[in-house]
């Protein structure tokens, strides 16, 4: 304003103590804008709380919680689950023995048998997973300790890992592909399942290997290098990781679809779980074609191991788990629950809030406002 | 020019907002090379003066260039404490061994932080640049040889320069010669202290004989030897050294940079100090930086914050430190320890994630909150500037904020400490009604002899008949002028007294266009009345007075003016009519003619007093008026011994006194006169409103115990019906302690007594604050000065502070603009209260820049409390919106943003600190380091944005209605403490159900295809999805006013972060960055899963319900005033809308008003003298009193050369160091000059004499 001010006086040397006044019609009255928005009328909505909405709240949340609460919690009581240890803890374990003597790099593998009794028949589509226990795979060192470049096929990246791949980047001066210690820590147990006849035959179970990593790690996130080469030559100048006993072009030799970077059990391993305790999935069961039998029916079954894997050193656990799913995902009694306890805690509430309202409300009137 | 300093003012207060307590107040004010003792400046010798490299006139008030910007801005902005801090973060994260998030989660907020500031920054300093440019740039003719144009920036110290009338002085100059005779020139320096009256200049006689001789001016060669450069703007010490003599130098003889030439055509100058170190720019002094409670508050908040987030650290590092040790040695096989972890320490583990966790759990103290109170408080300023409800029509002044930071602040003002004239009052005069010979004038009356009650429409007076009326004068009872036509001896007498006896100069640009100069507004409001009436005053000589009675003219010869002082309340003047008569004219205070008068005048003044109780019970100010026609054997003989008595050295005083007392008896009573101090519009309902608001509004006026409780009276602050009004004027401190005393125990005593409260004296006394609110009787403090300067000594002022809170109404009169500030001090330091001080002139400066908050009115002449203050507006009643509205929803908004701010952050970051037990306290963030870098900025700021921008709790209506809503912000309700920890509760609680159900919900998620999503991926974003949506319905339930761009932010945030959610974890994105959008696809899986959606659905009933029947109990069983209104407003919107019935307060003051003058010395001194008026060289001699001399020159009043003789030469001399003394002494009066030799010598502030 002043400034303005400033340059009219130089020019006609006549102090106008109010600006807006200076030139007839040509200066611009300084009165606000009529708006709504500047005047702070915008029409609005003001809700507040009263009875009338709370109210109703609770009891419209508490009725629709509760019917979703129970039919989740049923849908989930609905789902088998089968569940078995077999880290061999126990001297009774028959991985017992594995769990003692793991050298990593063995070459004899060592294998146990651990046999078990489905009570019920799992109906449709059965998936198998392995679970660990206290594996800390969201350990931040551990997150981060992978080269995605190198795993979507870049061969850069291939020849000279991240940074991060540390202390899993080189070896023997070669780059290691897959580089880090996830791809290192590759869960690397063979699990294969027996169904015994009654009449004492061992049938193996058909496990289907592909179609258990995401569309989107298998297709995108995951790629080899080079495309579809000959993965033995695209790998020829890396090193296989530490832990590994076959490197990476020779995860599934027989499969090119399902070999090197994107082998699917790799995939798997490599989106790392949220969780100390977790359950990735290793095989898909999958529904016979006739419709009459059950996928896997109840009986006698043998898990045979071969025990690859070490968790003893720091309290791990390796489970095998036999799931259904529904259209929630697995059996999970907890949302199920929680629902039903969250809609009656609110349809209370709402009961409780109601005689409150009805007790001591109403005084809310104008009546004894201040001045 | 003080725009380049207000400039600066504004933006440091506008940009020093971060946490820095070191914040800087950058200064340029460098002073050239070092320190200077003395100043030695030789005129016309460049060569000499170079040798003290003294700053050139080029001015810079810009701080950049274009290669220092980003160095320079970069070091500023570092400088603030949350800056450095996240640039510490920032460092932190690019150490990898400690790097628990890309560097880029800080970086991009802070980058788009100091980009913000740096172009805000950038355009503020490139229009300083502009306007450097302009000024540097004009031109000014400097003697070089001859004269020659120059730049501004080129004008060097030593340098004789030429001014032309109504140029801008270009720097700080000696003034050598002018146009005017001896020397003198004209000044305005509106610029510099905001006074628009005209102040003179006087050359020294030796170089005003250079004249505009260039030949001499060039050889001009004085040694000006002078304090060095300083920002006293009206002292100055140097003496000239020419030809072997030394000439004193003193502020009269500068023009300083920023004034302007008037009335003179040219003037020669030295220039002494160019410009940094001109007086002008010295004065753009630094600005103390005022922070509202809430800031100092946040600021708390925020340190404890940061000890929280240690404590955390800590926790999670022992933690750490225990896992390696007991779980992580052996899990080595699959995670190995970095190299820098040497075996076996788990300790130096623990240590690095302290440091993890602490980057990144730093989100619970985002950068964005600065930002965004920043934003908001822009936000709020700008709806003050915008408001039409405090736009000024009249003067084309809209309210502004000149300070950005204090909004919320004007929530939760206590006390308001008020100016009076200028401020509560419009300081118009306007002469309302008068009593002459025992009758009244001035009401209007209908057909049926009712009195009508006098509104704009009201039809006035036609005053056509006088060719000299003014045509502003509004008067609505036409039988005066009737009795004015009719020749009525007493109406003519009573006008001609008006006419007459006064000090009023006039002036009159063209014919009949009379200006007058009043000393004191109600002097003017009369002689104006005297003008419309038909007897116009045109002009004065020292010894005549000019009027034009009704069309012809008439000179007095004017005998003797008996002056005004506080204590004889009149004053008198003597004249000699043509018709030779000799006759006194007096008007005064009534209590003081009535005891003057001749016994004959027994029933005229009974009459008369009537009619006075009746004029000052509505408040006007009253003055009575008698005449008396003196024998002139008499008389002579009188004058005789006054002229004695003016002669005598000892008690002059007294003799003259005792004289004019002897003269002034025997009068008789003419009439009396009622001026109404005009209040400005809607000054008593904005008090009683304030009041209301149990807000404690103190008057600090300079004016006169009288004045002020008149004005207390008509603006309702004092009342007829209050129990008590206490008058502390004691003359020492032992007095105004008894004084008080008894007053304080009056008070207590008797509410003791009338309450019934049988408590403990002492325990009454020590909790005098609860106390206070007992009280039902209203008294009122009135304290004067004197007593004041001795109350606010230390051992005093706790009593006063105590008996003045005791009070409803506290005035102090007479008050220094010193003691305001200290009033205030007193009551801020001690009172915890937020104090807000508004003020219109030069005297409240102080006031205001003490208050927490400073008010000016702006559109008055003064341009200096404005200048100083944090908000401006044109009138005392938008004080009543600024802060019952505006203040309100301000502090109601920044306290909803705030409470939002630090739950929504941290439900946020507290998610890692459950997450820390799941992880192995690896500093392992939950979410996607993207989600963390946008979540503040981009997810949840518009939002909370727009319900700090735009949210109503109570819309305006109700807010002026219920002045009660104000209590809270008061009390400190809405955000304290408490609040705080309330809201970090429930930002803990929802981190902690946002952690716990997805946990408990996907520990063992699987999809409904079979495939796991048990992944750290799904779970992040299952966190990250109902974290969004949780705080969404979080802000929609705090949201009261739900405008189109609160639905517009918060849906589209939500939309916002869904597609940055999918457009992030897309496949193009993974294949050009594989590393940073490690996501891929996670979404796309997540968001298509029933569960997921059922886990937030339940996480946000969980997180949102709780809060809702709290909020919904307790305005169920502790409604709020505001729960009130709010419902009352709904019920009301619902119907038809009703008008609002405006409180109306009427005055029933019944009190007498004792007003005479407002000042305190009259001018009759100065006009006998002659000092004053203009000295023309061409000026005629002074025997002819025909008007057509008036119309020559300029229109100034003319006089005779031996008064100006008289009066000019001895003022090189001993008038000079008089004059300094003076200057010394009381640095105001020079500018409202009561005896200086000045031109245009009434301030029409009027009485700034009276009102320092």
């Amino acid at each position: 304003m002043m400034a303005s001010s400033y340059n009219a006086k130089e020019d006609d040397g006549h102090p106008s103590v109010a600006t807006g006044h200076g030139g007839a019609g040509t200066v611009k009255n300084k009165k606000p804008d009529n708006t709504a928005f500047k005047q702070q009328r915008l029409p609005a909505w003001q809700p507040i709380l009263t009875a009338g909405t709370v109210l109703p709240a609770f009891f419209v949340i508490g009725l629709i919680f509760i019917p979703i609460g129970i039919g989740l919690f049923v849908t989930s009581n609905n789902i088998k689950e089968f569940e078995i240890d077999y880290t061999g803890v126990d001297i009774s374990s028959p991985c017992f023995n594995c769990s003692q003597n793991y050298i990593w790099n063995s070459t004899t593998p060592c294998t146990c048998t651990l046999p078990f009794k489905l009570e019920q028949p799992f109906e449709s589509n059965v998936f198998m997973y392995y679970g660990l226990s206290n594996f800390y795979q969201n350990h931040r060192r551990y997150v981060k300790s992978r080269d995605d470049s190198q795993l979507n096929g870049d061969q850069t990246s291939l020849k000279n890992p991240s940074k991060e791949c540390e202390p899993y980047r080189t070896s023997d001066n070669r780059p290691i592909a897959p580089c880090g210690a996830i791809a290192n820590s590759l869960f690397n147990d063979t699990l294969e399942l027996f169904y015994i006849d009654p009449n004492g035959s061992k049938n193996a179970i058909p496990l289907v290997k592909k179609g258990i990593a995401w569309w989107t790690d298998k297709n995108v996130k995951f790629r080899n290098p080079g495309g579809n080469d000959n993965l033995t030559v695209v790998f020829k100048d890396t090193s296989k990781p530490v832990n590994w006993r076959k490197p990476v072009y020779e995860l599934d030799p027989l499969d090119s679809g399902n070999n090197g970077f994107i082998n699917e059990d790799f995939i798997v391993w490599m989106r790392t779980a949220a969780l100390p305790t977790f359950r990735k999935l290793y095989r898909i069961i999958q529904k016979k074609t006739n419709n009459m039998t059950p996928t896997l029916p109840r009986g006698d079954y043998i898990l045979e191991v071969t025990y690859n894997y070490p968790v003893r050193s720091f309290e791990g656990r390796k489970r095998m788990i036999l799931s259904t799913i529904s259209w929630m995902g697995g059996k999970n009694p907890f949302l199920g629950i929680a629902y039903i306890t969250v809609g009656s805690v609110c349809f209370f509430l709402g009961i409780v809030l109601l005689i409150i309202h009805h007790k001591y409300g109403n005084r809310n009137n104008s009546a004894d406002i201040p001045n | 020019m003080l725009r380049e300093c207000q400039w600066r003012k504004e933006m440091a207060e506008k940009w020093s907002w971060m946490l820095a307590p070191w914040t800087r107040c950058w200064s340029w004010r460098g002073n050239g090379v070092g320190q200077e003792d003395d100043r030695h400046v030789r005129a016309n010798d460049r060569e000499y003066n170079d040798k003290f490299s003294y700053a050139d006139n080029h001015i810079k008030t810009s701080k950049y260039n274009v290669i220092t910007f980003l160095p320079m801005n970069l070091f500023e902005q570092f400088q603030r404490v949350a800056n450095a801090y996240f640039l510490v973060l920032v460092i932190l994260q690019v150490i990898p061994e400690i790097s628990s998030l890309p560097w880029v989660t800080t970086t991009v907020p802070l980058v788009l932080v100091l980009v913000i500031t740096a172009v805000k920054d950038a355009t503020d300093d490139y229009f300083r640049y502009k306007s450097d440019q302009q000024v540097n740039n004009r031109q000014s003719l400097v003697l070089r040889g001859s004269l020659q144009n120059e730049k501004w920036m080129h004008v060097r110290v030593g340098d004789i320069i030429k001014l032309e009338n109504n140029q801008f002085v270009a720097a700080d100059i000696l003034l050598l010669s002018s146009s005017e005779p001896h020397g003198l020139c004209y000044i305005e320096t509106a610029e510099l202290d905001g006074e628009t009256n005209l102040k003179v200049r006087q050359a020294l006689t030796v170089t005003s004989d250079l004249d505009a001789d260039i030949a001499k001016l060039a050889d001009f060669n004085g040694e000006v030897i002078c304090e060095p450069p300083n920002n006293k703007l009206d002292k100055f010490k140097g003496t000239l050294y020419w030809r072997g003599n030394k000439y004193p130098l003193d502020n009269e003889k500068m023009l300083l940079r920023g004034c302007v030439l008037r009335n003179t055509d040219w003037c020669f100058g030295m220039v002494i100090f160019a410009g940094l170190q001109t007086k002008l720019m010295q004065n753009c002094g630094r600005t103390t930086l005022k922070r509202t409670s809430i800031d100092k508050l946040m600021n708390t908040l925020v340190l404890w914050i940061f000890g929280f987030l240690v404590c955390m650290g800590v926790i999670l590092a022992i933690g750490n430190t225990i896992w390696e040790q007991k779980v992580g040695r052996s899990f080595r096989d699959y995670l190995p320890w970095d190299s820098t972890i040497s075996n076996n320490n788990a300790v130096f583990s623990g240590f690095l994630t302290f440091w993890s966790y602490i980057i990144i759990l730093n989100t619970v103290v985002p950068i964005s909150l600065y930002v965004s109170v920043e934003v908001i408080r822009l936000g709020h300023s700008y709806f003050i500037n915008w408001d039409r409800k405090m736009y000024y029509g009249p003067k084309d002044t809209p309210a502004e904020a000149r300070t950005t930071t204090l909004n919320e602040e004007l929530g939760q003002v206590e006390f308001i400490f008020s100016d009076k004239t200028g401020t509560l009052t419009q300081n118009i005069m306007v002469f309302n009604k008068c009593s002459i010979n025992g009758k009244t004038y001035g009401d209007v009356y209908d057909e049926f002899g009712h009195k009508v009650e006098i509104t704009e429409k009201t039809t006035c007076v036609d005053f056509s008949f006088n060719h000299l009326s003014d045509g502003k004068f509004r008067f609505h009872d036409s039988s005066l002028v009737e009795a004015i036509k009719m020749e009525e001896p007493s109406v003519q007498e009573f006008f001609r007294l008006l006419a007459l006896c006064h000090t009023v100069m006039s002036e009159e640009k063209n014919e009949g266009d009379l200006v007058y100069q009043a000393q004191s507004p109600d002097e003017g409001a009369l002689v104006s009345a005297a003008r419309n009436f038909g007897f116009v005053f045109r002009s004065r000589t020292p010894e005549t007075i000019t009027l034009y009675e009704m069309g012809a003219a008439v000179t007095y010869q004017l005998l003797v003016i008996l002056d005004f002082s506080n204590v004889r309340k009149r004053m008198s003047v003597i004249v000699r009519n043509p018709a030779g008569q000799i006759k006194l004219y007096c008007k005064g205070a009534d209590t003081i003619i009535f005891d003057r008068l001749d016994p004959s005048n027994e029933d005229l003044m009974d009459t008369t007093s009537e009619h006075l109780n009746e004029f000052a019970g509505e408040g006007l100010r009253t003055l009575a008026l008698a005449y008396k026609v003196l024998d002139r054997g008499l008389f002579e003989e009188w004058m005789r011994r006054l002229l004695l008595a003016s002669t005598v050295m000892e008690n002059r005083e007294e003799g003259l006194a005792a004289l004019y007392e002897e003269i002034e008896t025997g009068l008789m009573l003419l009439g009396a006169t009622a001026v109404e101090d005009k209040l400005q519009e809607g000054v008593p309902e904005t008090i009683a409103c304030l009041s209301l608001a149990n807000i404690k509004i103190w008057v600090l006026t300079g004016d006169k115990l009288e004045t002020a409780m008149n004005i207390g009276y008509s603006c309702n602050m004092l009342r007829d019906d209050m129990d008590e009004v206490f008058i502390i004027s004691g003359h020492t401190a032992g007095e105004v302690q008894e004084q008080l005393r008894s007053a304080r125990e009056h008070i207590l005593g008797l509410s003791r007594v009338g309450s019934d409260v049988g408590l403990e004296k002492t325990e009454m006394l020590s909790d005098d604050s609860v106390f206070e609110e007992t009280i039902i009787a209203e008294y009122a403090l009135i304290i004067n000065g004197h007593s004041l300067a001795h109350a606010l000594e230390p051992e005093l002022e706790q009593m006063l502070l105590e008996t003045a809170c005791l009070c409803k109404t506290v005035i102090c009169c007479r008050v220094t603009p010193m003691q305001k500030a200290q009033v205030v001090q007193l009551v801020k330091t001690n009172k915890m209260a937020v104090t807000l001080a508004i003020g219109d002139g030069a005297n409240d400066v102080s006031m205001i820049k003490t208050a927490h908050i400073g008010v000016g009115i702006s559109g008055q002449e003064g341009m200096q409390a404005v200048l100083a203050s944090d908000y401006s507006f044109a009138q005392f009643r938008f004080l009543q919106r600024l802060l019952l509205v505006h203040g309100r929803w301000s502090y109601f908004r920044m306290c909803n943003f705030l409470f939002y701010f630090f739950y929504k952050n941290f439900a946020f970051t507290l998610v890692h600190f459950w997450f820390g037990f799941f992880c192995a306290f690896s500093a392992q963030t939950v979410y996607d380091q993207w989600f963390i870098t946008l979540f503040n900025i981009v997810y949840t700021s518009l939002p909370v944005l727009a319900m700090g921008l735009f949210d109503q709790d109570v819309n305006e209506a109700n807010s002026h209605r219920y002045p009660s809503l104000y209590r809270s912000g008061q009390l400190h309700l809405l955000f304290n403490k408490r609040q705080f920890f309330l809201c970090t509760f429930q930002g803990i609680m929802t981190s902690f159900l946002l952690f716990f159900i997805p946990y408990g919900a996907s520990s063992l998620g699987v999809r409904d295809d079979g495939l796991d999503i048990s992944d750290y991926q799904s779970f992040a974003i299952t966190i990250a999805t109902s974290l969004v949506i949780v705080v969404s319905v979080q802000i929609g339930l705090d949201t009261y006013y739900w405008t189109a761009v609160n639905h517009l932010f918060v849906w589209g945030s939500l939309a916002t972060y869904f597609a940055i959610l999918l457009a992030l974890q897309s496949d193009g994105l993974y294949l050009i960055f594989p590393s940073q959008f490690r996501f891929i696809g996670s979404a796309r899986s997540c968001l298509a899963q029933w569960s997921v959606w059922l886990v937030t659905l339940l996480t946000t009933v969980m997180c949102v319900m709780p809060g809702i029947a709290v909020r919904f109990l307790k305005s169920e069983l502790r409604p709020t005033v505001t729960d009130k209104v709010r419902s009352l407003q709904k019920a009301i919107s619902k119907q038809s809308p009703r008008e609002l019935n405006l409180r109306r307060v009427r005055r029933t003051s019944s009190r007498r008003s004792a007003y005479a003058f407002s000042h305190q010395q009259g001018y009759g001194e100065l006009i006998t003298s002659g000092k004053n008026m203009k000295v023309s060289t061409a000026a005629p001699s002074p025997s002819i009193h025909s008007p057509g001399w008036v119309q020559n020159g300029t229109g100034l009043l003319e006089n005779g050369m031996k008064r100006k003789d008289a009066c000019f030469v001895p003022s090189e001399h001993s008038g000079t160091w008089e004059g300094m003394e003076r200057t010394e002494q009381v640095p105001e009066t020079i500018c409202s000059g009561s005896k200086g030799t000045q031109q245009t010598l009434i301030d029409s502030r009027g009485n700034s004499n009276g009102d320092i």
